[in-house]
């Protein structure tokens, strides 16, 4: 085969693809009104803030806020469709608390794992003995509970709680996703298992045995399913953008998993090629979706005011389907794999620009004039940092990409830190926004200690942005190092080992604000604290969990 | 968009396109490269240890793919070897390519550090042979015993680094880890013309 003419062939008809989707998609949806954008509210509900993680007087100064930047008076929505919502809130709140229970845990379990594997770097002969605590079994713990419990406990809870809302229709099948939950954190559990005790199948991201993937496969399925029902016994016509994000990831995933898995038949090079394609795409066409879903429903919902341009949503959301799906490639450039594969994915690396600068602009239209709502809403803070991360994240990936940088910054820490900033950065600050957002609304009740919300947001931001700062340093330094031949190999080992004690340092205080949200999500439940002022919607399911 | 007909349909178009370019492509290419010349398979206790190497999480710090001179003339230049090609991974399932070089590649170690002794201490002990190095110590791989039996494999460590009175042996996987790093050679020409040069291929043995 001629690599000219596939990679030509690759990118005609891919543009073509993508030509013809937009303009069917945007058959209709030229009017200004932007129906689809506005069926997140109740009839009459534009202009009205919604912010249940805000204390009472946070969210009157929010409303005040909204309400000078002119998008209209205080709007009440039509009380019927607001009730409704309610009740559909409160129906999928033992479920979402299941999920949110179960991403705290892999929270706590990754933070201690990841900054355990951290300070081994720079202090090698530290818990030496056993052999699940070496460098290479923990890092890799720290990885599959981020991947694997984290990100998809949190994602798939909030995926959960938005569905009904956008569908205005009450999740149905809540069985087959508790099922779903409890057979994917076996699975979980078990595979961290066997790669402690040493059983690792060898592909980065997928190290898990694929027999306990099947557990994992079967579950993530059966999470899926409640999806599907709602949206074929939806009662509203427009598809929010959210839910092209939600739907398209939950499809895409277990595709991408059980390819990936297929045990016996990626051998040699070719497996690396796959490997690199999954590892790329579990971020690409899972996470980020999941994330990016929350920030169009919780951003425009807060604030009372729809999402301003639903044309370029959908540019946004095809764009990042289809380009997104090819980049994984640049991983492998300079290895032994076809050379026109590695060009494709910088050239799709680089198109990425345009579904993210498509998010941008419309986040930042939305927000236009809006900006001093982030000092009332921690829910919003968390979310529009996530976002903005999000945006540096890939334009950093795209360039990062091209072959001038990635000779330079392929095999060092300056990878290290891109991914956490893809993952931490965008990914668990939305995440932590969500659940500061849903919490309330399924329990009904206020966090209790507004203080540990700012602590914890000020916490995290500030040890990412150590962790951050010093290991893009740091792996840059080392890349220059590695490709001057006239220095020793040790120099490029030396010269990290300040960058990575602040790392460590980083880390550790993001680990300090994980452990802070997990005290306040803790007291939250059991009904510590001060504000107890508001009516429990499920007292049945936790009533019993405070008394025991 | 109101149709969630339309919208999975097209998303799985697109992920198709991903998996034509990324996976199925990629096979067709490459799923019945021949060996390159030279390459010999693994042995079973070379296997043994190439699990050790993978439980042990190796590849999280170390490639096994130098580059090319023409994109970093380094890799040559360090004694790593040639730029390898999709032959030389013909028995490497999982291949171990790497994407991490917190250390050094390790694709030709078995030709720059041939002893076994070496390779053994340095498990033991990295900082006793490197010092600076930030690569864990794998106690656990080993034994220490008051006495040696007779078919231990006694690691030989610099004055001073084993436990006070007391021989150290290697475990079986110590012994099997080692016997795969020292199979790791790429130091015969690849047969693509486009890797190949006039100058030696091999990267010198490095001193003990």
């Amino acid at each position: 085969m001629n690599p000219a003419a596939i990679l030509l062939s690759a990118f005609v008809i891919s543009f073509v693809a993508l030509v013809v989707f937009i303009w069917s998609q945007r058959a209709g949806l030229f009017d200004r009104t932007s129906a689809g954008a506005e069926v997140i509210f109740a009839p009459g509900e534009i202009g009205r803030i919604e912010e249940p993680a805000g204390t009472a007087s946070s969210q009157r100064a929010l409303q005040g806020a909204v309400d000078t930047a002119g998008t209209g008076t205080a709007a009440h929505g039509d009380p019927q469709e607001i009730a409704e919502r309610a009740s559909a809130d409160a129906s999928t709140g033992p479920l979402i608390f299941f999920f949110y229970c179960c991403a705290m845990v892999w929270l706590l379990v990754a933070s201690a794992a990841g900054l355990t594997a951290s300070i081994k770097l720079h202090d090698p002969d530290w818990l030496t003995s056993q052999q699940w605590l070496t460098f290479g079994i923990i890092r890799t713990l720290h990885l599959n509970s981020v991947a694997y419990g984290w990100a998809p406990m949190a994602g798939l809870g909030t995926v959960l709680f938005v569905i009904p809302r956008v569908l205005k229709t009450p999740l149905i099948g809540m069985r087959f996703a508790f099922l779903g939950a409890i057979l994917w954190n076996a699975g979980l559990i078990a595979g961290l298992g066997a790669i402690a005790a040493g059983f690792n199948a060898g592909l980065m991201w997928l190290e898990m045995p694929w027999q306990v993937s099947i557990l994992m496969a079967v579950g993530g399925a059966l999470i899926g399913m409640p999806l599907v029902l709602t949206l074929v016994n939806r009662r509203v016509e427009h598809l929010y953008v959210s839910v092209w994000y939600m739907g398209a990831a939950l499809f895409w995933f277990p595709v991408l998993f059980i390819t990936a898995k297929l045990p016996f038949l990626y051998h040699g090079v070719q497996a690396a090629t796959m490997n690199w394609w999954f590892g790329h795409n579990v971020l690409g066409l899972f996470y980020t979706p999941l994330a990016l879903a929350s920030i169009y429903y919780f951003l425009p919902k807060i604030i009372g005011r729809p999402i301003r341009s639903y044309n370029l949503s959908l540019l946004g959301f095809w764009a990042l389907a289809f380009f997104y799906g090819q980049v994984g490639g640049h991983h492998l450039i300079g290895g032994p794999v076809p050379e026109w594969m590695i060009t494709l994915s910088i050239v799709q690396s680089m198109m990425m620009i345009i579904p993210v600068a498509a998010f941008s602009v419309n986040m930042y239209q939305t927000l236009e004039g809006h900006l001093s709502t982030f000092r009332y809403s921690p829910t919003l803070r968390f979310i529009g940092v996530g976002g903005l991360m999000y945006a540096a994240s890939s334009l950093q990936g795209s360039f990062e990409a091209l072959r001038s940088v990635n000779r330079i910054t392929h095999f060092t820490h300056f990878t290290v830190a891109h991914a956490h900033l893809g993952l931490y950065g965008f990914v668990t600050l939305v995440f932590f926004g969500a659940m500061y957002f849903v919490m309330p609304r399924i329990t009904g009740r206020e966090w209790p200690y507004p203080r540990l919300i700012s602590a914890h947001f000020w916490l995290v931001s500030g040890g990412f942005a150590l962790y951050f700062i010093s290991l893009t340093i740091g792996g840059w330094l080392q890349g220059e190092a590695m490709l001057d031949a006239t220095r020793p190999f040790m120099d490029s080992v030396a010269l990290t080992i300040p960058y990575l004690k602040a790392r460590s340092w980083g880390g550790a205080i993001m680990g300090i604000g994980h452990l802070i949200f997990a005290a306040h999500f803790i007291a939250m439940v059991l009904n510590y604290g001060p504000n107890r002022n508001q009516p429990a919607l499920f007292p049945g399911v936790l009533g019993k969990k405070a008394a025991s | 968009m109101k149709s969630e007909t339309k919208l999975l349909g097209g998303a799985m178009v697109m992920l198709a396109l991903s998996v034509s370019a990324l996976v199925v492509l990629p096979y067709l290419e490459l799923h019945d490269v021949t060996p390159t010349p030279g390459l010999k398979p693994y042995t079973s206790a070379e296997l043994r240890g190439r699990q050790v190497y993978i439980s042990n999480g190796c590849v999280y710090c170390h490639t096994q793919q130098p580059r090319s001179k023409g994109f970093a003339p380094a890799d040559f230049a360090r004694g790593w070897g040639r730029a390898t090609v999709a032959g030389d991974y013909a028995y490497d399932t999982p291949p171990l390519l790497g994407d991490m070089r917190t250390g050094p590649d390790l694709m030709n170690v078995g030709v720059r550090q041939p002893s076994e002794q070496w390779n053994l201490g340095h498990l033991y002990e990295p900082r006793a042979y490197v010092p600076g190095s930030i690569m864990p110590a794998f106690p656990f791989l080993f034994e220490a015993k008051a006495k040696a039996e007779t078919d231990d494999v006694v690691v030989t460590l610099p004055p001073g680094y084993a436990p006070a009175g007391k021989v150290v042996v290697a475990r079986p996987e110590a012994v099997d880890l080692v016997k795969y790093l020292l199979s790791l050679n790429r130091s015969f020409p690849a047969i693509d013309p486009a890797t190949t040069s006039t100058e030696p291929i091999a990267p010198a043995p490095a001193k003990p």
